[in-house]
């Protein structure tokens, strides 16, 4: 048993902190109110390998490890949950689907520049119908003499409208069976819009796409015909761990935070701190950052092994933005007034958070996804 | 160009310093070590005459085990390898900031054909500022410290330094080999990338034992001209003066503070 980490594991999460703190923190509440996506900060990103931590160089990546990626989600979503948003979309949902399935060519074509960061990816999934239930997509698709013909809407798309590539899934007709495919950007047919309003995460691009006959090469289907189910669920399993960690980044934002004004607020004569009832929410929230980041971990540590790690997984990220929810609320209590005011940013931490128990699985998926692994079917 | 930077490893500025039981050493345990932060301005200015110049950027340091972290830090960077002189334990903690250099120069000694030797301007630890002018003259090279711009002219083997002073800036030029203290402003240094990061563990970083130098630290710590006595915190901050009552009377008082107390009126 080792709860160190590496010395590489180490360097990349001191390295991502000090771009977080330095970069990327400074404009983050101005960009909760303007909903502006940080595109030069995302280059930055891809620049410096943050996108390619868990692939090889051999694909642009750095040749890191999911634990390495876990830590640098964690510290990107601590000064700017939106922006983790998008890091672990573009990762977890836009880059494995190629890493995992992809052709060498298909790889070499849309996973390297994904990868090296000189475009987004995203993964269209879920659907007006098609949500907590992704199995019940209506996007078809029609064999055509040149390759696929694609039609459907999809819904609340991350980084769509920047991505180079858009891996959808769609159900095609002889079977019923889903299949998945890369869409590249501006193939005709294809339109993006990023026109929601949000209650959080509002400088991360959220996108509604619609696919009218969209035409698609042979060569772009990805992996086997009618094996989408399975690649889908597969990609959520990771993409759990991804947001579970950016879960722990808001959490731990929230309790340094609560801790910071709990020390420098007077009532009463004295500082807030020195109240017990204030003490057990910091000793709560202190507890709750600890245990899900020992989880995140430990489900990253897993998937490092190649062992199983769905159940971990999604144990990690239920608990993880349950406890972002629960500190980010905490934090904006212990804030009283202030709290509830745009001056702070506390009030942006939970308004974040509640996209977290939302979104890549509902804690009520979540937790059908855990007793499913206890409870024979 | 062959160029060496000479790095320290330094606690983290936020760190909170507590005196050994001696009172002339700091207590090293819970310490966070970091890579002195003028070390990074020196690195990333060899990293780009290197890069402009092609040759390779030599890290060298003096220090305990868990000086490999900060090393592995300044290949991450983009050093092509780096000289470790393994520090023991016991012994060198005696050493003088002479002692040290010698033991740098020596490092440096092993390999010839050095173009510029690169340091930053002072250590953030001890802010002696000794290390840069003790290996420029134990070399016998020229040199030039607080640098906030350089230019070489590889084919002259010439450097044009800008100086900072107190509130000026002096221009001087110098022949290679040089020594060069690098000054906050001099460059913005590069995050490492993570790519380079996963590299670095597989670069060269040869280890060197104080004996491979012919030096040992007994005789260096014996050698010694500067002895620290003994060190003091400084005091706790007095607790601040809170005015209340009467605007008028609170800017009077006020005023009469500022002219007694704090000197400033
Ligand atoms: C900001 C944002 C970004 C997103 N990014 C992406 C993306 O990049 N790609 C993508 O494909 N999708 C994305 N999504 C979609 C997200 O994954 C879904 O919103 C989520 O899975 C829930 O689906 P739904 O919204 O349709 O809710 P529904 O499935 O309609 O669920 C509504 C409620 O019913 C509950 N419920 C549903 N089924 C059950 C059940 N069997 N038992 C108990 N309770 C149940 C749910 O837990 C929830 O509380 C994003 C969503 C948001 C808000």
């Amino acid at each position: 048993m080792n709860f160190d980490l590496t010395a590489d594991q180490s360097l990349i999460r001191d390295t991502v902190k000090d771009f977080a703190d330095q970069v990327v923190a400074p404009g983050a509440s101005e960009r909760d109110v303007t909903g502006e996506v940080p595109l030069d900060i995302m280059r930055q990103m891809g620049d410096l390998g943050f996108f390619g931590i868990p692939f090889p160089e051999r694909w642009g990546g750095s040749g890191g490890d999911t634990v390495s990626y876990a830590l640098a989600v964690e510290e990107i979503g601590r000064v700017d949950a939106s922006l983790g948003l998008g890091f672990a979309a573009h990762v977890s949902l836009g880059c494995s689907p190629l890493y995992l399935y992809g052709t060498d060519a298909q790889r070499e074509r849309f996973l390297v520049p994904a990868a090296t960061g000189q475009y987004l990816a995203a993964f269209g999934l879920t659907e007006p119908g098609a949500g907590s239930d992704a199995g019940g997509t209506a996007t078809r698709v029609e064999e055509t003499a040149e390759g696929y013909r694609i039609t459907g809407t999809k819904i609340f798309i991350t980084n769509a409208l920047h991505a180079g590539y858009i891996v959808a899934t769609a159900r095609q007709p002889e079977d019923q069976r889903i299949s998945s495919y890369i869409v590249p950007a501006g193939t005709p047919g294809l339109s993006v819009r990023a026109e929601y309003q949000k209650l959080g995460m509002r400088s991360s691009e959220t996108c509604e796409i619609h696919l009218d006959g969209v035409a698609v090469p042979r060569d772009l289907r990805l992996g086997e015909p009618g094996r989408g189910f399975r690649q889908f669920l597969e990609i959520l399993d990771g993409g759990r761990i991804s947001i579970g960690a950016l879960s722990v980044g808001v959490a731990q934002a929230s309790l340094d935070a609560a801790l910071a004004y709990s020390q420098a607020r007077r009532q009463f004569g004295r500082e807030l701190a020195h109240f017990q009832a204030i003490q057990f929410k910091l000793a709560d929230m202190a507890m709750e950052v600890e245990l899900a980041r020992t989880m995140v971990l430990k489900a990253a540590w897993l998937k490092d092994q190649r062992r199983d790690y769905a159940k971990e997984a999604a144990m990690a990220k239920l608990y993880a933005s349950e406890a972002a929810m629960r500190a980010s609320l905490e934090a904006v209590q212990i804030h009283g007034g202030y709290g509830y005011m745009r001056d702070y940013p506390v009030e942006r931490y939970m308004r974040d958070a509640k996209l977290l128990v939302i979104g890549e699985g509902t804690s009520e998926i979540q937790r059908l996804v855990i007793a499913r692994q206890l409870v024979p079917q | 160009m062959k160029i060496a930077v000479l790095v320290k490893q330094v606690p983290d500025t936020a760190t909170r310093i507590a005196l050994a039981a001696d009172g002339a050493s700091i207590q090293t345990s819970g310490i966070k070590w970091v890579l002195n932060p003028y070390d990074e301005f020196a690195i990333e200015e060899a990293l780009k005459l290197r890069d402009a110049h092609t040759g390779e950027v030599v890290l060298v340091s003096f220090g305990p085990d868990r000086v490999e972290e900060t090393i592995r830090q300044g290949l991450a960077m983009g050093a092509d390898r780096a000289i470790w002189v393994k520090e023991e334990p016991s012994g060198s903690a005696e050493m003088d900031y002479l002692g040290r250099a010698q033991v740098l120069v020596a490092a440096l000694a092993q390999e010839a054909e050095w173009d510029l030797v690169l340091v930053g301007k002072q250590a953030v630890d001890d802010d002696a500022a000794q290390t840069g002018p003790l290996v420029a003259a134990l070399l016998n090279w020229p040199q030039a410290m607080v640098v906030l711009g350089l230019e070489v002219d590889a084919r002259a083997r010439r450097l044009k330094v800008i100086r900072e002073l107190e509130g000026a800036t002096e221009r001087v030029e110098l022949p290679m080999p040089a020594v060069l203290g690098a000054q906050r402003g001099l460059n913005v240094p590069r995050y490492p990338t993570l790519p380079n990061i996963m590299k670095a563990k597989r670069k060269e970083v040869r280890q060197v034992a104080l004996a491979d130098l012919g030096l040992d630290a007994a005789s260096l710590a014996d050698d010694r001209r500067v002895v620290v006595e003994g060190y003091q915190l400084p005091p706790p901050r007095p607790e601040p003066k809170v005015l209340t009552g009467d605007p008028a009377e609170a800017a009077a008082e006020l005023v009469q503070l500022l002219h007694r107390e704090a000197q400033i009126l």
